[in-house]
């Protein structure tokens, strides 16, 4: 007897093809996404808010409803959408060129209001779709197109730190970061996610889930090395955890 | 329902709430922060939806997902202000979402200040933001027409899935005059077919404004342009008042509307064949309707609060038919009947003497 252990998920187009480069984060991030979608039921009532950079392509991937945004400015439209359509899930999907530098504003001013939506962040340390420019998030020594001799904190200071920043405000009721360089990392990135959704759709405030994702080609790193960085490197800066879960409070 | 005695920015609250906006989004600036201080006063009571967003940029971007979901939304604001959300209607535009947008101008460039002023024509008509695209532009010139403009920018927004700009000034923002509140005349089009609300039982859609295959953001482009031929040819409106033998056509927009009518009822009285031709719709702008008139008349003499910015579309419409003459100030200046009556002097003395039409 056969049995399915491994499947599509409905919310992902059946023709639908990643356009993304090797060893990119993207792919499994919107999976996983996909999954807890389907896995909630929540295909007919999502409508998903792209942004600008290697996040905008949704419709191209997702069979849900899609609103576009301009640059950082997805949780605005989130937030129009949701005001007038409580009952819908809605979710922004952004990059940290997106959601942690040109709209950290709209990011900010969200979660205070504690907007009933959820942020998925992809922090690739870089703007990746534009070919590789530093970012809000980049770390001090990160060689990029616009620092190629690495960022130097004394020109253009430190990285942002949008996930423990999203936290303390008092309209937030669930803010992590995740890594999905393990297995074991990639099934806690979807736990994490999910409860990134459950606060939505228990109405508990604004969601953020701020994902470490690799970008080997604007790194110069292959899709392994990639990898090692972020559990060598990046998670010393932009270090993983839970900073806020109001569920875990109410239990406590 | 009886007159009241309103003020120009009330009475755009309350058009809206008339209406049907469902949701305002705002940051205040003068002279327009009446507008959101009724909004927050009334809709949540209605239980409708209201923010103060953190800048303009977030204003009109919640407008715009208001209008993904076919809701009716408003945002309002003042030139400064309203430059901040040039990006987010130019993608309105593109991605056909609807919404309503009052612009109460002040006087400019900069931060300029805040006294009354036309200066932001250019940039409502001609647009800050980027690419192809066409704002439909209401113009009223009494609280009353601010009023029935209103009711009309948010049937014509959903009618056409457009961003329309209600296009005022801080004369009209700030004054109080009768006016009364009719209902909302307008039966407003089915948006299931296009609206975002989940995929239920229907393929998936999309509202974007990104379209990246060869020849994609050109067919597009060329659908839309289709669209605002439509609007061109069923939506112009405009006040022609003593027009019929008027050897001097006075064109003004807005409060200068009201004001030049006054001048030329002053002219009237002195004998002097005087009249006036009101754009109410600047996109689509009455060009047709201009240029017959210019065609029987001596003159134009064209007044804006402005450098002359209007004055580019009626000598576009005019198109040598008659002189085209401009007078006007900015950035706070006013003009009275007195001095617009002192310009019809000087320029009615020489309309005999012409021997030659052109545009000067």
């Amino acid at each position: 007897m056969e049995t399915l252990v491994y499947k599509r998920p409905e919310s992902l187009l059946k023709d639908g093809h990643f356009t993304f480069c090797p060893g990119c984060g993207h792919g499994v991030i919107l999976r996983i996404i996909a999954e807890l979608i389907d896995e909630y039921n929540l295909q007919k009532d999502t409508i998903a808010i792209s942004s600008v950079g290697c996040s905008i392509f949704l419709e191209k991937f997702f069979n849900l409803d899609v609103a576009g945004a301009s640059h950082g400015r997805s949780p605005c439209v989130a937030t129009g959408i949701k005001r007038c359509k409580p009952d819908k899930f809605v979710f922004t999907y952004q990059g940290d060129g997106d959601a942690a530098t040109i709209g950290f504003n709209e990011t900010i001013h969200t979660a205070c209001r504690g907007e009933h939506i959820t942020t998925i962040m992809i922090n690739n340390t870089n703007f990746g779709m534009t070919g590789g420019q530093a970012s809000s998030t980049t770390l001090v020594g990160q060689v990029t197109t616009t620092t190629p001799k690495g960022r130097k904190a004394e020109l253009t200071g430190y990285p942002l730190h949008a996930a423990e920043i999203v936290a303390k405000c008092e309209g937030t009721a669930y803010s992590a970061r995740v890594a999905i360089t393990t297995s074991k990392n990639i099934r806690q990135a979807k736990e994490a996610i999910r409860k990134a959704f459950e606060t939505q759709i228990k109405g508990l405030g604004y969601g953020f889930v701020e994902v470490l994702a690799a970008c080997p080609t604007n790194w110069h790193l292959t899709p392994v090395e990639s990898i090692e960085r972020i559990d060598d490197i990046i998670e010393k800066v932009h270090p993983l955890g839970v900073f806020k879960d109001v569920t875990a409070l109410e239990k406590a | 329902m009886a007159k009241v005695l309103v003020k120009g920015n009330e009475a755009i609250a309350q058009a809206a709430i008339n209406a049907g906006c469902q949701c305002y989004f705002g940051y205040p600036i003068t002279p327009q922060s009446e507008i959101g201080e009724y909004m927050g006063a009334h809709l949540p009571e209605l239980g409708r939806t209201f923010i103060t967003a953190e800048s303009e940029l977030a204003s009109i971007n919640m407008v715009i997902g208001a209008g993904t979901t076919g809701t009716k939304a408003m945002t309002s604001s003042s030139s400064c202000g309203i430059a901040l959300m040039q990006e987010a209607i130019s993608a309105m535009c593109c991605a056909e979402v609807p919404g309503v947008i009052v612009s109460v101008m002040r006087g400019g460039p900069g931060l300029g200040n805040i006294a009354p002023a036309q200066g932001d024509y250019f940039q409502a008509l001609k647009g800050g933001g980027n690419g192809d695209y066409k704002t439909v532009v209401l113009s009223p010139s009494t609280v009353q027409e601010a009023i029935d403009l209103t009711y009309r920018a948010f049937h014509l927004a959903l009618k056409y899935r457009n961003p329309v700009m209600l296009l005022a000034d801080g004369i009209l923002g700030q004054m109080m005059e009768p006016a009364e509140f009719g209902e909302y005349p307008y039966d407003d089009p089915d948006v299931s077919t296009w609206a975002l609300d989940g995929a239920n039982n229907r393929p998936a859609r999309n509202i974007v404004s990104l379209h990246m295959p060869e020849g994609a953001m050109e067919a597009l482009t060329n659908r839309i342009f289709e669209k605002y031929e439509k609007i061109a040819q069923e939506e112009t409106t405009f006040e022609g008042y003593k027009l019929e033998d008027a050897k001097l056509v006075l064109t003004a927009f807005g409060t200068v509307g009201r004001i030049a009518k006054a001048a030329v009822n002053k002219a009237r009285e002195k004998g002097m064949k005087v009249g006036l031709f009101r754009p109410v719709t600047l996109f689509p702008f009455p060009e047709k309707q201009l240029q017959e008139t210019a065609k029987n008349t001596d003159m134009i003499l064209d007044l804006e609060l402005n450098k002359g910015q209007m004055l580019l579309d009626v000598r576009s419409a005019v198109f040598g038919a008659c002189p085209v003459e401009f007078f006007g100030r900015t950035a706070g200046g006013l003009l009275t009947p007195d001095m617009i009556m002192k310009k019809i002097e000087e320029l009615y003395s020489k309309l005999g003497t012409k021997t030659e039409a052109g545009v000067n």
